[in-house]
């Protein structure tokens, strides 16, 4: 008897929290002005690339976690709700479906890998949820819709860099390409890398292919060995690319190879090692970047995880703060203001540097070179855009950065962005 | 031609592994007429085997030596022979006596099992295995012009060799071996003749298995590359190899092994010439699967053997 009343009682209450929730969950949605703000982060915490979806969640709870501290925005606390789509693109665009129909988020942050979040982001589109993806940087990711955002460079700028670092940098005329035939991310740099290649004067060699998840690429590393480039670009994920590593020098293969942000992940060294020592990659920041901002970014990442954040891990961190940003502007949570905040958003100092978004809903900002050496990504060079002064964009994320304050106060999200410059854009931008 | 040869040594590398698991896969279907689909994920057991020992017992961060790599093959032999003798009595001996169909449903069944469970434990995060060969920063030994064989490509052909050839010597030269003959002939009569069926069909999952460990460990000293679904290709492609050489027929499934591996790599190396691109080193496996079905069902060395009524 005692236990039938116990389980009813549990059940009553398991029902209630629920109802509570729910009411709770649409409730914020609807008044826009009050209640907590719900935020929905999706990315593969548990599959081939889960490092990527581990690494940006930590990112993104670290600025909650300080936003939250800080009061929240508007005195409203910031909740997020996680989901792992296991870095599968049907996967990936269900979890998006249930966050924005069912737990009704105000906004979406996610994925890191491209082919992901072009299947999600058609669900945040279609729900009218503003979805900032933190690091994908296919150029088509953001022209699903113009809820679409994005807070890392694209692909052609990308490509770009290495391109010219090899060209100008280690003075290569010859490259061979290795890339991952079933990734819109791979293929992207790989374009992009042959076309800067050939207008530098440079020549591609030779060209091979793999598919994720493939274990032995000596094949196609014997056939570009026989072609003797210079250097070989390998635009792929860490998986992958640590083994090509270790498999390059078992063919006694000399010429460097070049990657891009898919190598960044503490697990590359352990599958590739010293193998990797002399290889260089194109990335969002470095964790050597000496401006405070950063080096207190490093210093809470590292405290809080046990280990150094990569750029995934700043990314996911600067996207919520980005966020964050734009709803204090918008004053509220309203999708479509908070659409046009987010779309207004300029020169806002993150960790991976100046924040821009410009009409495309893409950002524009320097890349770095890293070289790996010994276990360590050694900071190499920075290459700008086109037209971009490298001096403006080191200014204005030094010292004022919001992150870089004392633990005591820290700006929820910064100091926000001059008004006169966020005025320019939204009307190009909503027009799309 | 030093890139020919060189193809030829990568083909046949990744082929040896193929063979340790195709022998596997042709030793139960000799014996029970069983495809034991469950068997690409005892090769994945077996390299997790490997990287567990090589974790729990120091030897991972002890640096490249032979010694570790021989105590972590022998202790991923023996947990995969332990896990095929427990997936035979507990999933496929208690239906043996069902239609073969019901335990081809089976070895599926346990297949998707065995792969969730890791799944579902330790993520499907790729993992690293110890590099014990300190492949990663030896030069490979020069052949001739640009040929090249590394250290752990002349450890894998020598162990899967001698793997091999043991192999051929228990079944040929033991007592045991002689009874596994007898039941793969008739499993009735060799009841009859006083053989413990039970044990011997037992001894050759763990055999199978052992060798599929051998071949998970090896092949992580070259991609150290793991993952909880590692099996699920690379057991299709060896089993492609068991049916290529002659399903049943031991030197055909070694034989089976090599020539996939190496029409793999040869696809990747030189298809583009004619027309393939590299990214259709998987399909070629399958296209030749269709293409023995059709032209020379018993395979290679397969004798068509005609079923006793």
């Amino acid at each position: 008897m005692k236990r039938t009343i116990l389980a009813l009682l549990l059940i009553t209450t398991l029902f209630a929290s629920f109802a509570c929730e729910r009411r709770n969950g649409s409730g914020t949605n609807v008044s826009d002005g009050s209640g907590e703000i719900v935020v929905g982060y999706y990315g593969d915490l548990t599959g081939r690339t889960a490092s990527f979806g581990q690494s940006t969640k930590n990112g993104v709870e670290l600025a909650v976690d300080e936003i939250n501290k800080a009061g929240g925005v508007m005195g409203r606390k910031v909740r997020v709700i996680v989901e792992d789509d296991q870095g599968e693109p049907n996967k990936a665009a269900t979890v998006v479906s249930k966050l924005v129909n069912q737990d009704k988020v105000h906004a979406v942050l996610g994925e890191v890998a491209s082919s992901n979040s072009l299947a999600a982001a058609p669900k945040a589109q279609e729900a009218r949820v503003p979805m900032i993806s933190p690091s994908s940087t296919n150029p088509n990711v953001t022209q699903v819709g113009d809820y679409i955002f994005r807070v890392c460079f694209i692909d052609p700028f990308q490509g770009d860099v290495m391109a010219k670092f090899a060209s100008k940098n280690l003075k290569a005329t010859k490259a061979a390409i290795l890339y991952d035939f079933n990734s819109d991310y791979s293929r992207g740099l790989r374009e992009f890398f042959t076309r800067s290649f050939k207008a530098l004067g440079g020549q591609i060699v030779e060209e091979k292919s793999y598919t994720q998840g493939d274990r032995d690429f000596s094949g196609q590393l014997t056939a570009i060995r026989s072609a003797n480039p210079d250097v070989i670009y390998v635009p792929g994920y860490y998986g992958e690319v640590g083994v090509i590593a270790n498999q390059t020098k078992q063919l006694g293969i000399k010429a460097p190879l070049l990657g891009g942000d898919g190598w960044d992940s503490p697990q590359l060294w352990q599958l590739g090692g010293a193998a990797l020592n002399g290889d260089y990659i194109s990335n969002h920041y470095s964790v050597d970047d000496p401006l405070p901002a950063v080096q207190k970014f490093v210093a809470d990442y590292k405290q809080r995880f046990q280990m150094l954040p990569d750029a995934l891990a700043a990314l996911g961190y600067d996207s919520m703060k980005v966020l964050a940003d734009a709803i204090k502007r918008a004053g509220g949570t309203d999708s479509a203001k908070l659409r046009d905040a987010i779309a207004q958003t300029s020169n806002f100092p993150g960790i991976t540097g100046s924040i821009t978004i410009d009409k495309d809903r893409n950002t524009v900002k320097s890349a770095v070179v890293l070289k790996l050496q010994d276990g360590k990504f050694v900071y190499d060079t920075t290459i700008y855009p086109e037209g971009m002064t490298p001096p403006a964009t080191t200014s204005a994320a030094s010292p004022a950065a919001g992150a870089a304050s004392p633990a005591s106060s820290p700006a929820t999200a910064g100091p926000p962005p001059s008004p006169a410059k966020a005025g320019a854009s939204p009307g190009s931008g909503s027009n799309r | 031609m030093d890139t020919f040869v060189q193809q030829l040594i990568n083909g046949l590398n990744v082929g040896a592994i193929y063979a340790l698991i195709a022998l596997g896969y042709t030793m139960v279907y000799g014996i029970l007429r069983l495809i034991n689909f469950a068997h690409g994920d005892v090769y994945m057991v077996g390299a997790f085997a490997g990287f567990y020992i090589a974790l729990y017992a120091g030897l991972a961060v002890a640096g490249p030596s032979m010694l570790s790599l021989t105590v972590v093959l022998l202790g991923a032999m023996i947990i995969a022979a332990v896990v095929g003798m427990i997936i035979e009595r507990f999933a496929y001996r208690p239906v043996r006596k069902y239609s073969r169909m019901t335990t081809l449903i089976m070895a599926i069944g346990v297949s998707l099992l065995i792969e969730n469970i890791f799944v579902a434990q330790i993520g499907a995060t790729p993992r690293a295995f110890p590099d014990f060969l300190g492949s990663q920063s030896q030069p490979p030994y020069h052949l001739f012009g640009n040929a090249a064989i590394s250290k752990a490509q002349i450890v894998i052909f020598l162990v899967s060799i001698a793997l091999m050839l043991l192999l051929q010597w228990i079944v040929f030269k033991t007592k045991v071996g002689t009874a596994m003959r007898a039941v793969s002939f008739n499993l009735n009569s060799a009841k009859l003749m006083g053989i413990n069926t039970d044990a011997i069909i037992s001894l050759t999952f763990a055999i199978g298995s052992a060798l599929a460990a051998a071949g998970g460990v090896l092949t992580a000293q070259y991609n150290p590359n793991i993952d909880p679904l590692m099996g699920i290709l690379t057991g299709l492609k060896a089993f492609v190899a068991a049916v290529l050489g002659g399903i049943g027929n031991i030197p055909g499934a070694v034989l089976g092994g090599l020539l996939i591996g190496a029409a793999e790599t040869f696809v990747v190396g030189y298809g583009q010439h004619i027309g393939i691109a590299s990214t259709y080193r998987d399909a070629v496996a399958f296209a030749i699967l269709i293409l023995v079905l059709l032209l020379r069902p018993s395979g290679l060395l397969g004798s068509t053997v005609q079923e006793k009524v």
